[in-house]
């Protein structure tokens, strides 16, 4: 059987709280997050009509209480969508959002179905990440993991050990670079594209949620060398070189290249291939090296032909490894992540893996002589994703061009 | 007392037209303690229109509620320490001046109602430009008249400018004598109260997208203008709906009339009006109609929800299967509503397949009409009557945890079928009767297992009146009493735990007011002019149309069953009993004005006394009678509280909100005091 092409046609995210009692979405639920945004993306694409949605597939990792009761499934009832749509709920921790699309992608090239829906979500103030786990105590018994592979910045802390070339000021000076370009792309109005204002409740009544509430553009390197050092004395990983704990909801539009066409929908990019690899757990920050590199072979592709990068900082230090492992440029690689990263707008863990594919697709429209980019994660645990996509918002002389090849 | 005042929180968001207040009322409490508006409450509403007004870049504000509650209302806590028309007055006055800022604001404002809006929690959206309404909302009215008051902050103004006077009127005055009638979003949406309908799913973000795209002119609202043409007949209409339903008794839907009827001269001023409704509130307020509307709304609505008399911290016992003894209408009812309330098997048991057949047919008529309102699925419905079984053999009971017996009201009846079924049951499963006077310790008497008898008396139509009476035997056990007040729960039933007396509670005193009417026209005075003055009172049922309903032969029977226990206050009426023998139901022929005695009747009670009676006679007579049949109650400890009596009148006999039931009416009319020196009424 031949693979179909499968387009991505639109992707939109919720804002990005900060987890906890604080942030604005204390009070509100995981799937009513999700709900919001499946609707807006019906909303903004009436083409589809609701009817033609035929999977609704949603990464979550934590998947119990306001995440749980297959999420993919009640998101379907509760967002109005018919009952005929299929639904479910994926997990591979951080990379949940980017294996729901990976695997609604899969199914409709495969003609499993033809259109689906796939996000993710992540409330980790409703859900602290691992607060329900029961790691089997053979992990550390039997040795299987270092003790650290438990806790994500330790693992971070793991990788400076290992690559002792990047330093704590490097990584600060990341960091600060990462915020100072997300307050750009939020100054310029291009974040704001992406986030659907939800109204939610809080102790102080009904407020609209619009804005990400983690970024800090006055970051300083002189601020960010005063933090704390909380998974090691004398450590180098800080709140301020790394992702944070957050609230999001992410989702996309995925459907068969022929269908958009049918529907007259004008797609923004097409997966061309994707790779998930594994890696130490207690480097599992690495993850995306393998992972690229498998993928980039699936796809025929060096990271020559790669225009733009979306990587997820869970880390600094780890998006470093990942520069140095393929030639970009520090600090500041043109073609990374362009609008800032998870260091400014937080990590929502498995919605951040179709944030990732939302920043790309805006990228794309920005560059339209860009052909590939990539979206890449690295994975609690130690795993690594990457998915590579064509760019399908060029001008017609370029895409006459491609079609030559 | 001490309830959390609502307060209106503001936030801010910079729309595409600029900054929106979002302003929220929220008292902190979950749904179930709604947003009320007392002194804190419209103090913030005064600070968060100052802040408004203040700052100059806000383009428009929406008013929220909490989740689930838009509000409900004044806070009607103050209400019993009302004692003066100034006091009610100035009520009304400080409403209207906190909520008429928001009318005033310069800016485009709009009520989102997501949730139930009652009362002032109506009247403050209506102050707003726009309005929108959540599908999701199941109560939206102006229950003031219920209460014994009018809409006194805007409603009964700004609801007839708004919607014109029909359904200003069928909504403060109709649907508030009508049991309190609530309407649903949708049903709001088509009155007029609301511009546009949402669902609730993306409410707010409806709501401010529209109020935003009101501001920036891409969304225009149109409205009908009300028809003011035929403000006199629909307010004439409206009095005599009044008439028919409270017969003068109680003056706030008189009033509220009065004041829709006013307003809808459009050359009054709005200041006009609303200095009307602070009258109108400051002789309200102050009411004896008033004050027992508020007792009343608090004993159904909060007090009846913890019933008195259920045994704590024991488990009750699951119940499973239910046996219905008999298969005749009350037995039907009797199932119906545990198939739908527990969905669990029902096995009805008559002597005659007939009778049975006859029983199952009530059921399935009445399951398929409920599919045909849409009520239910036809599926559910099958699922229903297939576990719905007829059967003629005890055998049937055998797996039952909870039978319940709707025979003949004989002793010797009940206690046969009782002994018949005890020998097929388990030792646990409860045994139940629907007797409406005669003693539960006696039914159980011959039983090897007189603990599990309970009284569980419903009243006609079961499907319709909300009250049960609870009998307690003397041996009756804990777990068995736990069962039935579980059981009443789930049947969705306000349960009393009554005493095992003759009659228990709402027929005693019902037989004891009957039993004065007939008296009275065996003294001299006619039907007519002894239902005429009951009907005064407010009771919604002229005694002797009420003796229609119950049945001759039903109502002579428990006349017998009191008579046994006290002669004196319970004499027996031979004539009844001749009705009785003679097969005749009803003391007239048809219902309401225009009814005349049935010649037959007139035959019977031929050759009476013939004393003369006015009015005010007739109900010294029953009032006496009451206050004193009251007190035995109370002596006897069929109940222990006056309360329980209260509530039992409102949800058994549906006697009127604006009497308070019957105990608190007595007190504060002064029969309580004349007749036993005291009152009844206790904190």
């Amino acid at each position: 059987m031949k693979a179909r092409k499968v387009v991505l046609v639109d992707a939109i995210r919720t804002a990005f709280g900060r987890a906890g009692e604080k942030g604005v979405f204390w009070n509100t639920r995981a799937d009513d997050m999700v709900v919001k945004v499946i609707r807006e993306l019906m909303r903004r694409n009436p083409q589809l009509k609701p009817e033609m949605v035929e999977e609704n597939a949603w990464g979550v990792f934590c998947q119990e209480k306001d995440q749980g009761l297959t999420l993919g499934r009640t998101s379907v009832i509760l967002s109005g969508l018919p009952e005929t749509v299929a639904g479910y709920s994926i997990d591979r921790m951080c990379a949940g959002g980017m294996s729901a699309i990976t695997t609604a992608a899969s199914a409709i090239a495969l003609g499993g179905c033809d259109v689906a829906i796939a996000g993710g979500v992540e409330h980790m103030g409703h859900h602290p990440m691992g607060a329900t786990a029961d790691p089997n105590p053979r992990f550390l018994t039997d040795k299987l993991v270092d003790q650290s592979a438990m806790s994500m910045g330790m693992t971070a802390e793991n990788l400076h050990d290992m690559f002792p070339e990047i330093s704590k000021e490097m990584t600060d000076e990341y960091s600060m670079l990462c915020q100072q370009k997300a307050a750009k792309a939020i100054q310029s109005g291009k974040i704001g594209e992406m986030i659907v204002p939800m109204t939610v409740y809080t102790k102080n009544g009904w407020v609209v949620a619009d804005k990400d509430e983690q970024p800090r553009p006055e970051t300083t390197l002189e601020g960010l060398g005063k933090l704390k050092t909380p998974f090691r004395v004398m450590g180098k990983v800080t709140a301020g070189n790394s992702s944070g704990l957050n609230d999001g909801a992410a989702g996309c539009i995925l459907m068969t290249a022929e269908k958009a066409e049918e529907l007259g929908l004008q797609p923004k990019m097409e997966l061309k291939a994707f790779a998930y690899a594994g890696v130490k757990p207690e480097i599992m920050g690495i993850g995306p090296i393998p992972a690229t590199h498998r993928a980039l072979k699936n796809a025929g592709l060096t990271i020559d032909d790669i225009g733009l990068i979306e990587l997820n900082e869970a880390f600094a230090v780890q998006a470093i490894a990942f520069m140095n492992e393929f030639g970009l440029k520090f600090p500041d690689e043109p073609k990374m992540n362009i609008y800032g990263g998870a260091i400014a707008f937080g990590h929502p863990l498995a919605s951040s893996g179709v944030r990732l594919a939302c920043h790309l697709m805006h990228g794309f429209k920005e560059h339209p002589e860009v052909k590939y980019g990539l979206t890449t994660m690295c994975v609690g645990l130690g795993q690594g994703g990457t998915v590579i996509w064509k760019n399908l918002q060029r001008d017609g002389k370029k895409e006459s061009k491609d079609r030559k090849e | 007392m001490a309830e959390a005042p609502t307060l209106f929180f503001t936030s801010y968001y910079n729309s595409r037209v600029g900054k929106i207040a979002i302003v929220t009322m929220d008292n902190g409490q979950d749904y179930k303690k709604p947003n009320t508006f007392g002194e804190a409450a419209l103090a913030s509403l005064h600070k968060a229109i100052n802040n408004i007004e203040a700052d100059k870049d806000i383009k428009g504000m929406m008013l929220c509620g909490k989740h689930y509650i838009f509000a409900a209302g004044a806070d009607l806590m103050q209400v019993p320490f009302i004692n003066t028309f100034e006091q009610g007055r100035q009520i009304g006055a400080a409403g209207h001046a906190a909520m008429k800022r928001i009318m005033d604001l310069k800016i485009p404002t709009l009520a989102a109602i997501n949730g139930a809006a009652l009362g002032g929690g109506l009247e403050i959206a209506l102050y707003c430009d726009y309005r929108t309404v959540s599908k999701s909302v199941p109560a939206i009215a102006f229950p003031e008249c219920f209460l014994g008051l009018v809409p006194g902050w805007g409603g009964s103004t700004l609801t007839p400018r708004l919607i014109g006077p029909e359904k200003a009127l069928e909504l403060i005055v109709y649907n508030a004598l009508n049991q309190n009638r609530m309407l649903d979003g949708a049903k709001a949406f088509q009155m007029g109260l609301a511009d546009r309908l949402f669902e609730s799913v993306e409410f707010f973000d409806q709501s401010l997208a529209l109020l935003v795209d009101l501001i920036d002119g891409k969304e225009k609202i149109e409205r009908p203008v009300p028809d003011m043409s035929k403000v006199k007949q629909h307010c004439e209409a409206a009095r005599n709906y009044a008439d028919m339903r409270v017969h003068g008794a109680a003056p706030a839907p008189y009033r509220a009339i009065e004041l829709i009827e006013s307003a809808c001269d459009l050359s009054k001023s709005v200041e006009e009006c609303f200095a009307n409704e602070d009258k109108a509130l400051g002789d309200l307020i102050k009411s004896r109609q008033c004050k027992a509307g508020v007792y009343s709304f608090d004993l159904v609505q909060r007090r009846a929800k913890k019933p008195v008399g259920r045994p704590k911290d024991i488990k009750p016992r699951p119940i499973n299967k239910v046996g219905i003894i008999g298969a005749g209408l009350m037995a039907s009812q009797l199932a119906l509503l545990f198939l739908r309330r527990y969905g669990v098997p029902v096995v009805m048991k008559d002597i005659k397949q007939e009778f049975l057949d006859k029983g199952l047919g009530y059921i399935k008529g009445e399951l398929s009409a409920l599919v045909s309102k849409g009520r239910m699925t036809k599926a559910k419905a099958d699922h229903l009557f297939h576990i719905t079984i007829g059967t003629l053999d005890w055998k049937d009971f055998a797996d039952c945890d909870f039978v319940i017996e709707a025979v003949f009201e004989e002793m010797p009846i009940k206690q046969q079928v009782f002994a018949q079924a005890e020998e097929v049951i388990s030792p646990n499963c409860v045994l139940a009767t629907n007797t409406s006077s005669l003693s539960v310790t006696e039914m159980a008497s011959k039983l090897k297992n007189p603990e599990r008898v309970v009284g569980f008396h419903f009243f006609n139509p079961v499907a319709v009146l909300p009250l049960l009476e609870i009998i307690k035997g003397e041996k009756t056990d804990e777990i068995t009493l736990a069962t039935a007040f579980e059981c009443a729960k789930k049947l969705k039933k306000n349960a009393i735990l009554v005493k095992d007396s003759p009659a228990f509670l709402v027929n005693r005193i019902l037989t004891k007011l009957l039993t004065d009417c007939f008296q009275m026209v065996e003294e001299g005075a006619t039907f007519e002019q002894v239902d005429e003055a009951c009907l005064s009172l407010g009771l919604p049922m002229a005694p002797f149309e009420l003796l229609a309903f119950v049945g001759t032969a039903v109502a002579y029977h428990v006349g017998e069953t009191c008579h046994k226990a006290w002669p004196e206050r319970f004499p027996l009426n031979d004539r009844l009993q001749k009705m009785v023998e003679a097969r005749i139901g009803n003391i007239y022929d048809g219902m309401g004005p225009g009814k005349k005695v049935n010649p037959k009747v007139a035959e019977i009670f031929a050759n009476r006394g013939d004393k003369e009676f006015v009015k005010e006679e007739i109900l010294d007579r029953i009032l006496t009678n009451l206050t004193l049949e009251i007190d035995h109650i109370l002596k006897e400890k069929v109940v222990k509280d006056p309360k329980d009596i209260d509530t039992a009148m409102l949800l058994g006999a549906g006697w009127p909100f604006f009497n308070g039931g019957i105990t608190l009416y007595l007190d504060v009319v002064g029969y309580t005091p004349k007749v036993l020196q005291k009152v009844f009424f206790t904190f």
